[in-house]
């Protein structure tokens, strides 16, 4: 039982990677009816964000001790953090919670660049076929892609969680288990409860505001939403922006949990695109479900006792399930009926 | 000359296409590309968008996985080379047929599907295909390392034979003809043109027609009381044999076998070959493989040094700057260009540089005739 309650718990932070991009690509899909191979670099652009912001936090300013000799001989270097001149202990404790403080840079640059490219680029493929929407945007994912490799280099860059949360958390405990039965690190948890506040905030905005409802009617009938006066183009406009914000700032508390490189973006973007069509394309509710859904199924999968019975089935387990609903269902787990199903 | 059984204007076309894979190395030497080694992966890589372009071109059905059928192939020849013999006939047919195998298994089941679904399922199976390689399949394909020749190989046929066993790795030939170099380059040079004229009876065949009013309208064409299914699933054959065919190729020319051919960035390179050159033309595919493996081998040979030499006529400030920007885009760049060039070609020039040549045509046949005379021409490949 805690074995089992331990798998779940480990798939659902992936899960909740996983819910969150691909909640934009269907947001996006369903809005503008476009197929957006490039959010998965917008993803890898938020994650990234952290490293720069982290970057400017700990410039350092690097001053020559003549008194004190390092084993070289050589005069020993004083390394002190700008930040923490200026500020004193709330320097270090920013330092500390970069990633956390990177979320402010990275939600006004995602809705820059959401807007920019929904402007600047999707607008254009609107009537043509998905085959070159897809084309065009694969082709944007690598410039991404490539542009940022030119920058940080090919390597991952480990970005430490905050100290506080650094350890693990002995849930067993409290739900009564041994002691060290189900143990899950803090920034885990953190992550969890973030991705929940950021889709229900989204299922909010878009069910609870004037804005959301309009939204809402252009995804069901955009014309006759046009005809009454909206302006749905650029809200839809907007719905991209929105839809880089979430997959950015899914990117910036991903760090710690996974170090970004450059093709991050790619690999979840093939899965999420995965989840999209498990969940059904342009259903909000369902790419979520079924990105926890595949996030636990393949943590289930990679346990040592399924793998011994199944050799490789932690490889493909996401897969074969997307092969087995496009099959049998089409339409997604909670598509609904007409959208895409040929 | 009727034996072919093709009009005068596909035979003219044969003929200058056969005379260009003859003179390669004569063309490609001003430009700095006479070298047997690009010469083969232009002929290898024209295979494989041949046959992409088959599935994409003439039935639009956008497979973001052939890759791995290109894998798949080249697996099976050093297979071949590692049990049987170092010839390469047997390799590369059995990697084509290992390649249509694959092919068949995958298209039909994700032929059930169109549109984007259709491109999800097939990049769904070649992640698949590249993960298993990775992981569990690592006694088949020798997973991070790749699939190489070793010394204690079995090599039946070649005992059987009597085929002396050297004291270093043996090489793979054809009856005795080295298959790296100039010789090399001609059996692949050869291969491509059979596969060329084989692709040219299929476009000017009723099948090919067929498949064409699949991309035109699938729904009107299966009102008319038509499965459409075999003939995609066909295609989907035909064009994973030709993959199977270019990758056993790659592994005649070079015997190794790694499971990165299979990553679907190496499927986004052959769509953008055939996207570049020109989807449903018969040239375009192949002129897109050469355009890009040519750039890729030139603009990856750049460094810094090179950059820095070639600007060396502008102060040396402006010199580093200028050096510093065309560097991002080649070298370990490259890949960089080649998605700029990906979105430039789809955002202007959709039907590639053939377009591009088809219009500068009509420009010049504009210029010379009065508007009146000009009728709207329907896009003909040539």
């Amino acid at each position: 039982m805690d074995a089992f309650i331990l798998q779940v718990l480990n798939g659902l932070d992936k899960g909740g990677a996983y819910a969150l991009i691909a909640l934009g690509l269907t947001l996006v899909f369903g809005t503008l009816g476009v197929v957006n191979f490039a959010h998965g670099a917008i993803f890898m652009l938020g994650a990234f964000c952290a490293v720069v912001v982290k970057k400017a936090l700990t410039l350092e300013r690097v001053v020559l001790d003549p008194t004190e000799l390092t084993a070289w001989g050589t005069p020993m270097e004083i390394r002190t953090h700008y930040l923490e001149e200026w500020l004193g202990d709330f320097g270090t404790l920013l330092i500390d919670f970069s990633v956390p403080v990177s979320i402010l840079l990275a939600i006004p640059i995602m809705l820059i660049l959401g807007v920019a490219m929904e402007r600047g680029l999707i607008r254009h493929f609107y009537k043509r076929p998905h085959a070159d929407q897809i084309l065009v945007t694969f082709g944007l994912a690598i410039v991404i892609q490539e542009i940022v490799k030119a920058q940080f280099g090919a390597n991952p860059i480990p970005q430490p969680a905050p100290d506080m949360f650094s350890g693990s958390a002995d849930i067993g405990v409290l739900l009564g288990f041994a002691k060290n039965a189900v143990v899950y690190p803090w920034w885990r948890i953190i992550y969890l409860i973030f991705a929940a506040i950021i889709l229900a905030s989204v299922f909010a905005f878009l069910q609870f505001t004037t804005f959301g409802m309009v939204v809402r009617a252009g995804m069901a009938d955009r014309e006759t939403v046009g005809l009454l006066g909206i302006d749905i183009d650029r809200k839809f406009t907007i719905v991209f922006g929105l839809a880089a914000v979430v997959a950015g700032v899914a990117g910036v508390m991903y760090t710690p949990i996974l170090s970004p490189d450059y093709h991050m973006g790619m690999d979840f973007l093939v899965l999420s695109f995965v989840v999209v069509v498990v969940g059904g394309m342009g259903s909000l509710g369902g790419a979520v479900a079924a990105g926890f859904l595949l996030g636990i199924l393949q943590s289930f999968a990679s346990m040592n006792e399924v793998k011994s019975l199944l050799p490789g089935i932690d490889q493909v387990i996401i897969y074969l399930i997307a092969v087995v609903v496009l099959l049998v269902r089409p339409r997604g787990l909670m598509g609904r009926k007409g959208v895409m199903e040929d | 000359m009727n034996w072919l059984n093709i009009t005068k204007k596909d035979r003219n076309l044969l003929i200058g296409f056969i005379i260009a894979v003859l003179l390669g190395p004569l063309i490609m030497e001003p430009i700095g590309g006479g070298y047997p080694d690009l010469l083969q992966k232009f002929a290898i890589f024209g295979i494989f968008a041949i046959g992409f372009n088959i599935l994409f071109g003439l039935t639009g059905y956008l497979s973001f996985g052939h890759a791995a059928f290109l894998g798949i192939g080249s697996y099976t020849a050093v297979w071949s080379f590692k049990l049987f013999t170092m010839n390469v006939i047997p390799a590369i047919i059995f990697a084509t047929l290992l390649g249509g195998a694959f092919a068949l298994i995958i298209g039909f089941i994700a032929l059930r599907r169109s549109g984007i679904y259709f491109s999800i399922l097939t990049l769904a199976f070649a992640q698949m295909s590249y993960n298993l390689a990775y992981s569990v399949l690592t006694p088949i394909t020798n997973g991070e390392t790749g699939l190489q020749l070793r010394l204690e190989d079995a090599r039946v046929v070649d005992g059987l034979f009597g085929v002396e066993r050297g004291a270093g790795l043996p090489t793979t030939e054809l009856f005795g003809l080295a298959m790296s170099g100039w010789s090399g380059y001609y059996f692949c040079g050869f291969l491509l043109v059979v596969m060329f004229f084989i692709s040219l009876r299929i476009f000017r065949s009723p099948f090919g027609l067929m498949l064409r009013a699949v991309k035109s309208n699938q729904h009107r064409l299966s009102y008319t009381g038509l499965n459409t299914r075999p003939y995609t699933l066909a295609a989907f054959v035909i064009s994973g044999m030709y993959a199977g065919l270019a990758g056993g190729l790659l592994a005649a020319t070079d015997p190794l076998a790694g499971a990165e051919r299979m990553q679907w960035t190496a499927s986004g390179e052959v769509v953008l070959m055939t996207i570049l050159g020109g989807a449903g033309t018969l040239l375009g595919p192949i002129i897109g493989s050469a355009v890009i493996k040519y750039f890729e081998n030139i603009f990856s040979s750049f460094n810094e040094g090179i950059l820095l030499d070639a600007f060396s006529f502008f102060p040396e400030s402006i010199q580093h700057a200028v050096a510093a920007f065309i560097g991002l885009f080649v070298g370990e760049g490259w890949h960089l260009t080649l998605g700029l060039l990906f979105m430039l070609i789809v955002i202007f020039l959709p039907g590639g540089l053939m377009e591009g040549v088809t219009r500068i045509k009509k420009l010049f046949r504009a210029s010379k005739s009065s508007p009146s005379t000009q009728k709207d021409q329907p896009l003909e490949e040539s």
